[in-house]
């Protein structure tokens, strides 16, 4: 017995050593660093250990206006995209020529570039000096004023931000969706047939508790991802978050290690644990929820 | 309710792309289901039996034919109209819902002067479940319960609703073998009470001949026979349904006829009056072999079974390539050391077909 949990461990070791090294002790040390005052990565010193570093980061304008955007950004996105998912997964479930045809495309934005993608977002909705862009036409041409929405008013910034956010995370949960519902047995929709089931109540009775699962999932990573944005700003605002103020959490981290204001790993490991405790937080209630909607 | 089928008939485009010609899984069904009975669907695997079900329940559409329940023709009816009750093979009870939420979900679909109010839907649910002898687990999960009850709940959710028509679809095959056995006396009993016209599909024939009034044989999407299942049995009308029907199987010797007599292996082993000389397959029941030693049929002895009530003897046959099984009286004794045994057949228990057609002969007088 005892050999072979000797044994065991050993087959172990490979995975443990490198979790260790590049998982838990950096996390440990992140949560060491945000105790540590003044600390100084090139000369390895600290002035003391308290809770300065979080005081000030929960002080900072720049931290609260990330906070804000991307509470923003998670509660719009996630329920939209989902549903927006559900209601595409549902269309394309339905549809019998061309399905995969549909299927592929409304993958493609999941196999393309974020930045790419970005740029083309900025296309679209960037006024210059020499053009409104393509969206600002269509404004003016159903007689509406137009509007910078890459450097004008915040709620214009804030919402291409989310369309541009519910545009890339969409495929993957349209993909996740689809074989959901593609994998719900066909006899129970039969059986709802026979029983004369309307239609409203085979999609609420039978289709949404058969895919619940798969919905669960999407929410909780869907959250967690969001929580986590940052890419998807830089690539519509550019590298100077904090001036376009639209910031994110792990932007302000980001910068606060390597931006033009970075140098404090004391702040930016402050701000990572506060984004764990939240994201930690909102997945524990996600699957408290999820768990008594099961039973 | 009395079931019509009149010239019913279902082609599938086929699977395989490069052929062309379709799949006719439903050829030319005409037949009258009288109401108040239990009809078998009998036939292998991919003869049609399921696609004739779902064609009665309106699951599926024909190309061509009529439906009709009494005087009503519901062929172009969807099946929510037809007033079915329909239990299928896997029994698709909603797995998130608890028994009696399975069973008052038909109800709860009725919308206007139909609906039934709360109480009265309890009460209805309850007793199908009642009827269905399910009433103490009404609040469990259908995972919670074993594939006996899940078939219960499942048919007490196809009556809850009144249905005209019971169809169920393979309805023992995901039971182990006892509860086969008190499965099928328990559909049985359920259609006595409720009186309403059932069908049920099945590939095995000692079920469908064991609880059915009526039992209907299919091969590759054609009625063969349709009868009382021990008229079927006694009287099949091709070799197909011989073979079909019986455990153990009938034995199937080639043979011939000449002037009125059958021949196997050259030897008249029986008389067959009237029937024209010519090639033929004699399919011999296994109950239709007396052991008697100056019998005409000599067999080789491969061994014997003894089963306490009746004795079970394989032996060999020129004419036969597979061994052939009797079945005999348990006291018959054979003495040890016995290498050969003989034969006289019971001349109903014998039915002879054409070689080439496979149809049956009748002799004269039967």
């Amino acid at each position: 017995m005892l050999k072979r949990s000797w044994k065991g461990w050993l087959y172990l070791l490979p995975a443990i050593a490198f979790l260790g090294v590049f998982m838990v002790y950096p996390l440990i040390d992140v949560l060491v660093y945000s105790f540590e005052e003044g600390y100084n990565s090139a000369s390895q010193t600290y002035f003391g250990v308290g809770l300065y570093n979080y005081r000030y980061v929960l002080r900072d304008p720049y931290f609260l206006q990330a906070v804000r955007n991307t509470f923003l950004i998670v509660i719009v996105t996630v329920p939209l995209s989902t549903a927006i998912a559900l209601a595409i997964s549902l269309g394309l479930n339905s549809i019998k020529p061309l399905k995969e045809l549909y299927q592929t495309v409304y993958f493609l934005p999941y196999v393309t570039n974020t930045l790419a993608v970005g740029l083309v977002f900025m296309i679209l909705f960037k006024k210059t000096a020499y053009t409104d862009g393509m969206i600002n036409l269509l404004i003016r041409l159903f007689g509406g004023q137009s509007v910078d929405f890459i450097e004008g008013p915040y709620w214009a910034k804030m919402f291409v931000m989310c369309l541009y956010t519910i545009w890339v995370v969409m495929p993957f949960k349209v993909l996740i969706l689809t074989s959901a519902l593609a994998s719900v047995n066909q006899d129970y929709y039969k059986a709802a047939r026979v029983d004369a089931t309307p239609k409203w109540r085979i999609f609420t009775k039978i289709t949404l508790p058969m895919i619940s699962p798969m919905i669960f999932y999407l929410v909780i990573t869907g959250f967690i991802g969001a929580f986590k944005a940052y890419s998807d700003e830089v690539a519509l605002f550019g590298t100077n978050l904090n001036a376009a103020g639209m910031n994110t959490i792990v932007g302000y981290v980001y910068d606060m290690l390597y931006g033009d204001s970075g140098g404090y790993p004391s702040y930016a490991s402050a701000a990572a644990l506060i984004l764990f405790s939240i994201v930690l937080t909102i997945t524990v209630i996600n699957l408290m929820v999820s768990r008594r909607q099961a039973r | 309710m009395k079931i019509t089928l009149e010239h019913l008939t279902k082609r599938f485009p086929n699977r395989n792309k490069k052929i062309h010609e379709d799949v006719i899984a439903v050829n030319d069904f005409t037949f009258e289901i009288p109401d108040g009975q239990l009809i078998g669907l009998l036939g292998p695997s991919g003869c049609g039996k399921s696609t004739a079900l779902n064609l009665i329940c309106g699951l599926e559409t024909p190309t061509s034919g009529r439906i009709r329940f009494g005087d009503d023709d519901v062929t172009d009816l969807p099946p929510e109209n037809r007033g079915v009750g329909f239990v299928f093979q896997n029994y698709a009870l909603y797995p998130h819902l608890t028994v009696l939420g399975n069973i008052l979900f038909p109800l709860e679909n009725l919308r206007g002067k139909d609906r039934p109010t709360k109480e009265q839907m309890l009460e209805r649910a309850k007793e199908a479940a009642r009827l269905v002898q399910i009433d103490m687990l009404l609040e469990r999960r259908p995972s919670e319960l074993s594939g006996g009850q899940q078939q219960r709940v499942a048919i007490a959710r196809a009556l809850v609703k009144m249905p005209r028509v019971l169809l169920l679809d393979e309805p023992l095959s995901n039971l182990d073998a006892r509860l086969r056995l008190q499965t099928r006396e328990e559909i049985r009993r359920i259609q006595r009470e409720t009186r309403i016209t059932t069908i049920f599909v099945t590939h095995d024939q000692e079920e469908a001949m064991s609880i059915s009034d009526g039992i209907v044989v299919m091969k590759e999407g054609v009625v063969q026979q349709i009868g009382k299942p021990q008229d079927v049995y006694d009287d099949p009308v091709n070799l197909f349904v011989a073979k079909f029907l019986g455990t153990p199987p009938i034995n199937v010797f080639t043979g011939a006829v000449r002037t009125g007599k059958l021949l196997l292996n050259g030897v008249p082993v029986m008389d067959a009056p009237g029937v024209p000389d010519g090639e033929v397959y004699a399919g011999v029941r296994p109950e239709g072999f007396v052991v008697d030693a100056n019998g005409p049929l000599e067999t080789s002895l491969i061994q014997v079974e003894v089963m306490g009530r009746d004795t079970s003897i394989v032996a060999r046959h020129p004419s036969n390539e597979n061994a052939i099984r009797a079945i005999v009286p348990g006291e018959t004794r054979l003495p040890a050391g016995t290498r050969e045994v003989r034969f006289t057949l019971k001349p109903n228990k014998v039915h002879l077909f054409r070689r080439d057609t496979e149809a049956r002969l009748r002799p004269a007088g039967a």
